[in-house]
């Protein structure tokens, strides 16, 4: 009896060699991609239920339950995703007003939401309604520009997080849009704005050659693109900068068909962006990091 | 024993692999639609529910009808279900104001980003209300001198959005020039103090209302825009609101 084990185990020692051996040599033609999937949503608003059958174009669409199944669908078929929001959790139906933001952030814990960022209605209940609600979302919130330093907010939101996906490393920093003039100074009372433009050279800085990122991610809730206005976008940050990959939008409830492609600084290609509001649409982003080395990153191609 | 085996020889394979650099080769991006081909699931579903059967317990029961659907999306200058808006403030807060003040609202100015929803044709409930109006925003109304009044004319000239208005009359020349403006249609007097009800999102400068601070006097009637809607409908049958010459452009 011990004898057979020992004559399975050392057969399937020699067995394994060859199949080691063969894995080895054919390494670069089976193991050559890596996957990344960055879902994300912004401008929810409390749409916790589809829209009714009565609602327009919106008919029927959306609902947390049916984005739940499409979120685990994707995961199940690749473990590296990353999913996030770009702010305005909260406001728009009942459920905001009677629960307060409680039921958003639980539900955003069970789709398994990885991060968000704060749009301007996350204030609607005061920055202490924001604060109350904290204990509910198990995802962290970022944002760069918004200096929390003498609210209750303090410590609670970072300006960013990376993620390690498979040897990838992806940092995410958040925008804030100006609040003057948007929210009354009674509910954001001392946060602070900052310019985007500048902390994002910051962030981009840090990401890039402190934390060694692979990837980099803006999480934006200025806007994607104000016409005849100098009023920072998504579109302008993503022109006046360098070394951020994707910038996820939201606030002006844009609907893009498909992601725009920008040029940035450097005039490299990037991609900006936004999945109009309500939930009722999912953004998905695939990066694929190649192994071989004959390649540069400006042999990047995008297909949208 | 063996795919145990086979599972630790693979991760060492794989890790020996993993000095080779890897580089950002291919982005692919869309978006996909949430709509009924993607199944519900059932877990989170089980979990809203009870939070929705409270919500609608309170909120469902018929308390109007909608003639047609209003969206503020219909109209250039001036939008019916905006007008029903401005119209509903005017109507509600009134008596309020005027007992409190024996003063009357002589016009209303409220936002075009403040309706939120569209209001379908057919039933109107509460619901309605928090959709169009889920904001906790209440009415105030501020004396105005007439001179004020006008920095709020050319607030709405050049933002040329449906702002909801009501008592106020604008037509605007296709240079944006000012063809007239009225208040209850009489001309306004620089030296009067008008009574416009608004919210106090914009008294406090939402949208850059900014003229709001210069008043000569200020009303919070702490009652809730959403509550004058829905004190309306409770007592209208049907609502028909249209597109008027409230604030239009003369070519």
């Amino acid at each position: 009896m011990k004898r057979r084990n020992f004559i399975q185990k050392l057969s399937a020692g020699t067995a394994l060699v060859g199949v080691g051996g063969l894995t080895l040599q054919s390494y670069t033609a089976i193991k050559k991609q890596t996957k990344i999937t960055i879902l994300h949503t912004n401008d929810v608003h409390s749409h916790i239920d589809a829209f009714g059958p009565n609602e327009g174009r919106n008919a029927n669409k959306g609902g947390v339950a049916r984005r739940a199944s499409l979120i685990e669908t994707i995961r199940k078929g690749n473990p590296n995703t990353l999913l996030l929001d770009a702010g305005d959790i909260f406001q728009g139906t009942p459920y905001f007003n009677y629960y307060g933001g409680e039921l958003e952030f639980k539900l955003m814990s069970k789709l398994k939401y990885d991060l968000a960022t704060i749009g301007n209605h996350d204030f609607d209940n005061g920055i202490e309604g924001l604060y109350a609600q904290l204990p509910h979302a198990k995802f962290d919130f970022v944002s760069a520009n918004y200096d929390f330093s003498n609210t209750v907010m303090n410590t609670h939101v970072k300006p960013y997080k990376t993620f390690k996906k498979e040897g990838i490393k992806i940092g995410i920093f958040g925008l804030g849009i100006k609040l003057q003039g948007l929210v009354g100074k009674d509910l954001f009372k001392e946060t602070e704005y900052l310019d985007p433009i500048e902390i994002s050279q910051d962030m981009t800085r840090i990401l890039k050659t402190e934390e060694n990122c692979d990837l980099i991610i803006c999480l934006s809730h200025l806007g994607y693109d104000y016409k005849n206005s100098n009023k920072i976008s998504d579109l302008k940050l993503a022109k006046a900068t360098k070394d951020i990959d994707l910038i996820i939008g939201g606030h002006t409830h844009t609907f893009l068909s498909k992601p725009t492609i920008v040029k940035n600084v450097e005039q490299k290609n990037m991609i900006v962006n936004q999945v109009g509001c309500y939930g009722l649409y999912l953004g998905k982003i695939d990066f694929y990091f190649d192994s071989e080395k004959n390649k540069t990153a400006n042999g990047t191609s995008i297909i949208i | 024993m063996n795919n145990k085996l086979i599972f630790y020889l693979l991760i060492f394979i794989i890790l020996s692999c993993k000095e080779s650099k890897l580089n950002l080769n291919r982005i692919e991006g869309k978006r996909i639609e949430i709509n009924p081909n993607i199944e519900i699931n059932d877990s989170i579903e089980a979990f809203i529910a009870p939070y929705r059967n409270h919500i609608k317990k309170d909120l469902d029961s018929i308390i109007a009808y909608a003639a047609d659907t209003y969206s503020k999306n219909n109209g250039e200058l001036n939008t019916a279900i905006g007008n029903l808006m401005a119209d509903i403030v005017i109507s509600e807060a009134n008596p309020i104001f005027k007992r409190r003040t024996k003063n009357d609202i002589d016009a209303v100015l409220l936002n075009h980003g403040g309706i939120r929803a569209i209001i379908p044709k057919g039933p109107i409930n509460a619901r309605t209300a928090y959709e169009v109006m889920p904001f906790e925003n209440k009415i105030v109304v501020l004396g105005l001198k007439g001179t004020t009044v006008k920095k709020l004319i050319e607030y709405l000239v050049k933002s040329k959005r449906a702002h909801p208005i009501a008592g106020l009359k604008l037509t605007i020349g296709k240079n944006n020039n000012v063809i007239s403006s009225t208040i209850n249609n009489k001309n306004i007097d620089p030296a009067k103090i008008y009574y416009f009800a608004t919210s106090d999102y914009l008294y406090n400068g939402g949208d850059n209302m900014t003229f709001f601070k210069e008043n000569e006097s200020f009303h919070d009637l702490g009652y809730k825009i959403r509550n004058a809607m829905i004190d309306y409908f409770k007592k209208t049958d049907t609502i028909n609101p249209v597109i008027d010459n409230r604030f239009i452009r003369k070519d």
